[in-house]
């Protein structure tokens, strides 16, 4: 999946922000096209949040610059606002009203003339139309998240920006959200921008993705470029790996093998090469227990990660 | 502008908090005037016990005017108090919530924000000081009735007539409502400082405080601090009780105040500009 479009909708050059002495955002680089799925990933405390809040004027960065829909942010914020419908972190509502008071403030603050009809068209499509009138105060975490995401459609904004939307969801909800991305990429063509810490989530919904780590970016690119480029590391569980060893010598496997652990043998190779090895191990004799791949990317996701813990 | 007024008198009209004051004032002033019924002699020759040798009081002292008078003199920590519970919260109470992310991500300026919840925040102390007013004159006069005020400042006991009273109190409930303003403003800067309406409250009822005793003290160091305190124009609403009435003294004080509201809406919109919404 390429850029549907060549039209830049965000971005963002040489952005810092630090918060006295901790750098948080440090000239970060990023362009986001028209019907993207963007993927923003990275560990907790990369910097995702604090890039995210200053895409949408709630914080102010150091030095840098971020244009939307072509316009300078900080020039012509309130036009670009208008077209933008976001969650930032968990969503947060005014818990002694109900949802659809919430989304009623929200409406008349959002630029457009919003009609109630509108309003429950939106709670329809989260699944909270029948808890419309329900204090938010008595809602769980994953409705809450929903409720955030009713607001971000509720102007039917060109861009949405969702920050971490599955955080706190159950596999039902996670599957939900991911879903309701893709319908809104693919049926309503909105240009999204994706923030998450989960690979596999991104991977699922986006089609170009940046992994930032410690505020930089590391990884940027094409989704399916990214992944086919990077070889998967796969692991054999088997009965014997001394004997697994003695059959690879002098065949193309055997440079392939990067690591053996007990009966555990990693190799680098690619996805259609699995079944060739399989098949190779079970013709010499070799039990295959299980064949566990991780791709390069998540490892070195994971490795960032790690870093940081 | 006036969406955003609507929305934030919404908001603070659909909290718990803010009934507090006007309840707290709902059960005060009527205990007051319980209390009257049972003691209101007693006060009264309480006041005049100098002057009962040399004049006879004739006539319906205890009544509405009297009351509202002593009312009126809680205005100077009590119903500050009652201010603070939700001046202190309107900016600081976005921030615990997290609201701010829901507001602020939104086509508004911060300035129309700040000064929507400013504009919101003055209507709610104007309306507490109006059910002040309300619960002292109105229901005071269904069980005492009016008649004339007797008054003692400074070392003078002043007797109005009662035909020469309801105007002072019009003015004296508006200027009440000017200084009490004061105290929102105070209160909204400190909550532009936190994310939580705990501390605005306690730190604008610690500036009092401290303002008051500060002007209390009879110390020439401290007497001289005392035209610079803000809490010392609060209770000028007593000089339309003078006889005659400086006016110019209460346009003076009029224009401190209101310069001491710019100051405190100047710095919090100031300040709010500024802020990084990390909440």
């Amino acid at each position: 999946m390429k850029s549907v479009n060549s039209e830049l909708v965000i971005e963002i050059k040489n952005l810092s922000k630090s918060f006295k002495n901790l750098i948080a955002v440090d000239n970060l680089n990023i362009n986001v096209f028209q019907g993207d799925v963007f993927g923003f990933l990275g560990p907790n405390g990369a910097g995702k949040s604090t890039t995210i809040r200053m895409l949408l004027t709630l914080i102010k960065p150091n030095k840098g610059s971020i244009k939307i829909f072509g316009k300078d942010l900080f020039k012509e914020r309130l036009s670009i606002l208008r077209n933008i419908g976001a969650i930032v972190e968990k969503p947060d509502f005014y818990g002694y009203l109900p949802a659809i008071k919430n989304l009623e403030i929200v409406s008349k603050i959002s630029g457009h003339d919003i009609s109630k009809k509108r309003i429950m068209e939106v709670l329809e499509l989260v699944g909270l139309a029948e808890r419309y009138k329900s204090k938010v105060k008595t809602f769980s975490h994953g409705m809450k998240q929903r409720l955030g995401i009713a607001q971000a459609l509720l102007h039917n904004p060109d861009l949405i920006i969702l920050d971490e939307p599955t955080t706190g969801l159950d596999p039902m909800g996670m599957k939900e959200i991911r879903d309701l991305i893709i319908h809104l990429s693919r049926d309503l063509k909105k240009t999204i921008f994706l923030s998450s810490h989960i690979l596999y989530e991104v991977e699922q919904v986006a089609n170009r993705m940046i992994i930032i780590y410690k505020g930089t970016a590391r990884v940027e690119g094409n989704v399916k470029d990214l992944l086919n480029a990077t070889n998967l590391a796969v692991t054999f569980e088997v009965n014997d790996s001394e004997k697994a060893k003695d059959i690879l010598n002098e065949t193309r496997w055997k440079e392939k093998l990067k690591n053996v652990s007990g009966q555990k043998l990693e190799f680098n190779i690619e996805n259609h090469e699995i079944a060739s090895l399989n098949k190779y191990f079970v013709e010499y004799g070799v039990d295959v227990y299980s064949i566990i791949p991780t791709r390069s990317l998540e490892e070195y996701f994971l490795k960032i990660t790690q870093e940081t813990n | 502008m006036f969406t955003l007024i609507s929305i934030e008198l919404y908001k603070i009209f659909r909290k718990w908090r803010t009934y507090i004051g006007f309840i707290a004032i709902g059960i005060l002033v009527p205990i007051i005037h319980i209390a009257m019924i049972y003691e209101g002699k007693n006060t009264i020759d309480f006041m005049t016990r100098n002057i009962q040798q040399s004049f006879i009081f004739v006539g319906n002292l205890l009544n509405t005017y009297l009351i509202s008078y002593i009312v009126l003199n809680s205005l100077t920590v009590h119903i500050p108090f009652l201010i603070t519970l939700v001046g202190g919260d309107l900016l600081a109470g976005e921030a615990t919530a997290g609201t701010y992310r829901l507001m602020l991500t939104r086509p508004i300026t911060r300035e129309k924000f700040v000064t929507a919840k400013f504009i919101a925040g003055v209507i709610y102390t104007n309306l507490l000081i109006f059910w002040l007013a309300l619960m002292s004159l109105v229901v005071g006069y269904f069980i005492f009735g009016v008649g004339e005020l007797l008054i003692i400042r400074g070392d003078m006991i002043i007797i109005f007539e009662k035909e020469d009273i309801l105007w002072r109190f019009v003015g004296a409930y508006g200027y009440a409502s000017l200084g009490m303003t004061v105290v929102a403003s105070l209160s909204f800067l400190f909550s532009s400082l936190v994310e939580n309406a705990i501390g605005p409250i306690v730190s604008t009822m610690a500036v009092i405080i401290v303002f008051v005793i500060i002007s209390a003290i009879n110390v020439d160091l401290l007497q001289s601090i005392k035209p610079y305190l803000f809490t010392n124009y609060i209770s000028s609403w007593q000089l339309f009780f003078d006889q005659p009435v400086d006016f110019n003294e209460i346009l003076k004080s009029i224009g401190i105040l209101i310069l001491h509201i710019l100051i405190f809406f100047g710095a919090t919109l100031i300040i709010f500009r500024r802020k990084d919404i990390l909440t």
